[in-house]
This record gives structure tokens, C-alpha cells and sequence, in this order.
């Protein structure tokens, strides 16, 4: 307790958005981002599913603070996310981006109101559908051995050739990777509806062995999961330079927003 | 939700099914759903989530990981 806090700030409850979901939907049960369950608020014709978050932790203050706490950010990541997992089952929703949070519900039923075509229009493009991910990793060793470079000198000199042989060797299974999953993303874009590349993850987030060359999403429609599940085995197996890994299905988070021009790193 | 290893590797199972990783979670609920912002999210807006969140993140994990290991000799 410090003496700087403020009393009527700091207590309260705020309203956080987990997604937007057609007006027919009428979700109940689910615990949300503070464990007390979530509830609908409903305008024009939409429903925004909310649930009650405490200013104490989750106002501007205390988020800012919150969403540097690795412990924090996993449990309301994880609750968050299985309030829009549950929701996506039973329809098209459009998922909050994390930390989304409102005053009270009318500050949300008049974001209801206000983007009403946009949300209407973004469902109806994401009815149906799934986000299904894609990562691809270097294969060590997949490229050719660049043969050891004869030459003269001592025991040092053997060994910086050594060294940078190497190094060259890396360079070039990098490559060879990336060229791999530019052609596997191009494959698996073109049966998608929609495709996009996130950033590649930290290898010390991710914990892989191996550097990340793919970070893809792809919108598919339900009926043809399997087919993208069996292009994805396929490409798996003609591309032996790239290790891939095949996640979902995701509610679609990465395709809310409308497609954008892909990123540099792309 | 899980993931399916498609290429042989090391692990015993490669079918085998794995929970949501945080970090394929936190690219997408971090990154992406920016169609609302919220009035009060809206205020921390000016700050990057997602950089704010995966600074927190590597500063965590990298206090605990190993450096990256060296390619064999």
C-alpha cells in the first residue's frame, strides 16, 4: 500500500472484452479474466463477450506493471484465451486483442454501435473458418558439407579455416532454409483464404534447438482442414531443409484485422 | 488445440500432442485483435504490448536458458 495510490482509481471494476460474436450467440458458464463468469453485453444486433476485471489489477496503472510480469501476462494470456477457444467452437467471433478493457459496458455497447459494419463485416468474412499455424525450423546438416579447405600453416590457421568453414556452412543452411519455408508459405497461402507471417519467435521463448524460418497463419475453411493438414505433411516431406510444425485450430486472431502489406522480415 | 511435429526429429513421439505454447499464444493474442482498443488500454496504447510484453518475456527466460549453444567442433 503506498501512500500515492488512489483510492477511487484503484478500486472498482472494470470491463474486459474478450471478443464480438453474432447476436444469436448467448455464451454462459465460462469463467472469465478474473474468475467470475463472463456475461453478454449486447447493440446492434452484436454481443460483446466481457467479464469483470478489478482496476486494482487490471487498470492502466496496474496493467501497465502486470504485462511485465511473465507470471501475469501467462495466466491472463491463458484465460483469455480460453474464453475466445470456447467462443470460436460455437461461431465466428472476432477475439479482443489482449488487455482490451473498457470502463463499464456502455463505453462497450458504444464500440458495438459505433464499428458495428466493420465487427458485422469482419464475422461474416471469419464464419466458418479457422486460423491454423505453421512454423518452420532450420534442419542442421541439410545442405551439402562444404568440404575442409586444404592449405598450409600451423594448428591455428587449421583451425580458423576450420571455424570459418563453419560458419560459412550456417550461413548457407540459414539460406537454404529460409528459400524453404518462402516456398512452403507460398504453397499453404495459396490453399488458404487468408495468409499471413508473424514475426519468428525467440529461440528463447521457443525453446527450439534450431533457428525459426516460418511463422505463418493461415484462415482455412472447415472443410478443407484436412486437406491443409495433408498439404502441409506433403511439404513437409519434400522440403527436408525446413522442420515444420502444424498448430491449430486457433480462433482466428491473426486475421481480425483487414490484410496489411507483409513485413519487412517477410 | 495441439501441435503436430511433420518432419522426423528428435522427439520420441512426432505426433505427439503438445498444450498451446505461450509464445505461439502470445504472438497472436498480442499482436493481432487490434480492431477495439479499449478506454483504457487506450491510454497505454502509445506503448507497444507486444514489445513491452516480449521484453518482459526474453528478460525472463533469458535470466534462465543457457546461451545459445555453439555448433559442434
Amino acid at each position: 500500500m503506498t501512500t500515492t495510490s488512489d483510492p477511487v482509481r484503484d478500486s472498482g471494476t472494470a470491463v474486459w472484452l474478450h471478443g464480438v460474436v453474432a447476436g444469436t450467440a448467448t455464451p454462459a458458464g465460462l469463467p472469465g479474466i478474473a474468475g467470475t463468469p463472463v456475461r453478454a453485453v449486447a447493440a446492434a444486433g452484436l454481443v460483446a463477450v466481457v467479464s469483470d476485471a478489478p482496476l486494482s489489477e487490471y487498470g492502466e496503472a496496474a496493467l501497465r506493471r502486470n504485462l511485465e510480469d511473465l507470471a501475469w501476462l501467462e495466466r491472463a494470456a491463458r484465460a483469455h484465451h480460453a474464453v475466445v477457444d470456447a467462443l470460436s467452437r460455437s461461431g465466428a467471433v472476432v477475439p479482443a486483442r489482449l488487455a482490451t478493457v473498457h470502463r463499464d459496458d456502455d463505453r462497450v455497447a458504444r464500440v458495438l454501435v459505433e464499428r458495428h459494419d466493420e465487427l458485422a463485416g469482419t464475422l461474416a468474412r471469419l464464419a466458418g473458418r479457422a486460423e491454423w499455424g505453421v512454423k518452420g525450423y532450420v534442419v542442421p546438416g541439410a545442405t551439402p558439407r562444404i568440404e575442409e579447405p586444404a592449405g598450409g600453416g600451423g594448428a591455428g590457421a587449421a583451425y580458423l579455416r576450420r571455424r570459418k568453414a563453419q560458419l560459412c556452412a550456417r550461413e548457407e543452411g540459414q539460406r537454404v532454409a529460409a528459400d524453404g519455408a518462402a516456398a512452403v508459405h507460398a504453397a499453404l497461402a495459396g490453399y488458404a483464404v487468408a495468409a499471413r507471417r508473424h514475426a519468428p519467435q525467440d529461440r528463447r521463448l521457443s525453446g527450439a534447438p534450431t533457428a525459426m524460418v516460418l511463422n505463418g497463419a493461415y484462415l482455412v475453411d472447415r472443410d478443407r482442414w484436412d486437406g491443409f493438414a495433408a498439404l502441409a505433411r506433403e511439404l513437409a516431406e519434400g522440403h527436408p531443409e525446413v522442420r515444420l510444425e502444424l498448430t491449430g485450430p486457433w480462433p482466428p486472431y491473426s486475421f481480425v484485422a483487414e490484410p496489411e502489406a507483409e513485413p519487412a522480415w517477410a | 488445440m495441439g501441435v503436430t511435429t511433420l518432419a522426423p526429429n528428435s522427439a520420441d513421439d512426432p505426433l505427439a500432442y503438445r498444450p498451446v505454447a505461450l509464445v505461439d499464444l502470445l504472438d497472436r493474442v498480442l499482436a493481432t485483435g487490434v480492431v477495439i482498443t479499449g478506454d483504457i488500454t487506450l491510454a497505454i496504447a502509445d506503448i507497444d504490448l507486444v514489445r513491452v510484453s516480449l521484453r518482459a518475456l526474453i528478460a525472463s527466460v533469458g535470466a534462465l536458458a543457457p546461451p545459445e549453444p555453439e555448433a559442434a567442433p
